[in-house]
């Protein structure tokens, strides 16, 4: 039997210095991206929406008419597309990255396409004069947006989203009548306790 | 022609031993250091995950940190160690609840060791494109 030949060890790949540079520098851009997710999402911003959004629905529950109620909603839902910008950039600011580095170009590319389909579904049934689908409808998708937009980002992120679709699910099984109720748990509700858990746990 | 030869190749090896001796220096390998010296202390892979997390977070719990570089305990406790003797991170421990709770947070001395790793890894990428 011919003796085993000792194991050799495998000959150093030798890899040019700028190559390494730039491999260390890949790495340093990459896990400070999957870091930013800590800090993308604005919990105080979340808040602060959760609190307009109360205001939006006490406005609306006075409102003689069912389009009046739903102008008011627009309207707020406006606002919240100003302060979510403001705070989303204030935030990056503080943690010094760029407002569209990884983490916030994930969430803006995965947030958009279901908010833009609900302001065409809105447009539609506006159109056809259906409003009472639209508390349902505008829970729904705003959850399937955070959960698409957070699917790269912190766990609570996704989980704040999936209370919205269960609570836009339970809307539209209920009475058109308390549309203004749940949009005022979801909305308001919602937004600011996640809002208080995103602001405590991950900074801000 | 000769002559001309022999100019054109001392140059090329003039050109090429600048250009060994700009690359060793950035590395911290050269005796005639161009650049500071390369710091060993963040060089490493999980260091550096550390300090970079860090770099853009105000502060990470122990637990986080270990999700996000996918490492062990054992392991993160020993780098972190590391950095927080050089004063590059600064560690508190706490209760949350009953739960203890690890929370680091990166030093001035160790953003500005970070920044200085950052320029010296553009320097060495500059230097070699320059060649």
């Amino acid at each position: 039997m011919a003796p085993a030949e000792p194991a050799r060890s495998p000959r150093p790949v030798l890899v040019p210095l700028e190559d390494r540079a730039a491999d260390n520098l890949r790495f340093i851009r990459e896990t400070m991206e999957r870091a930013g997710s800590f800090t993308a999402v604005p919990g105080w911003g979340g808040a602060a929406i959760g609190f307009t959004a109360l205001a939006a629905a006490a406005i609306s529950s006075h409102q003689p008419t069912a389009a009046r109620g739903i102008f008011v909603w627009l309207a707020e839902a406006a606002l919240a597309m100003v302060l979510a910008v403001l705070t989303v950039a204030q935030k990056a600011h503080a943690a010094r990255v760029p407002l569209f580095s990884g983490p916030g170009r994930k969430f803006a590319l995965g947030f958009a396409p279901p908010m833009l389909v609900g302001a065409l579904l809105t447009a539609a049934l506006y159109r056809d004069g259906d409003l009472r689908l639209l508390p349902g409808m505008w829970l729904l998708l705003y959850g399937t947006a955070v959960v698409s937009g957070g699917s790269f980002s912190v766990r609570v992120v996704p989980m704040m989203g999936v209370c919205f679709i269960a609570l836009g699910a339970a809307a539209l099984i209920s009475p058109a009548s308390w549309g203004n109720g749940y949009m005022m748990a979801g909305f308001g509700g919602l937004q600011i306790f996640f809002g208080l858990v995103i602001a405590r746990k991950y900074g801000g | 022609m000769r002559a001309k030869l022999g100019t054109a190749t001392a140059e090329r090896i003039s050109k090429s031993r600048t250009q060994e001796l700009r690359l060793s220096a950035v590395s911290g390998e050269g005796q005639e250091p161009l650049a500071p010296a390369l710091d060993r202390l963040i060089h490493e892979r999980m260091r550096l995950g550390i300090v970079s997390a860090l770099a853009v977070n105000p502060s990470l719990t122990f637990n986080e940190l270990k999700a996000l570089l996918r490492t062990t305990d054992g392991n993160l406790s020993v780098h972190a160690r590391k950095l927080e003797e050089a004063a590059y991170i600064n560690c508190t421990k706490m209760f949350d609840g009953r739960l203890p709770k690890t929370k680091y947070r990166l030093t001035a001395a160790g953003r500005r060791a970070f920044e200085r790793y950052l320029d010296h890894m553009e320097s060495l990428i500059r230097a070699a494109r320059e060649k």
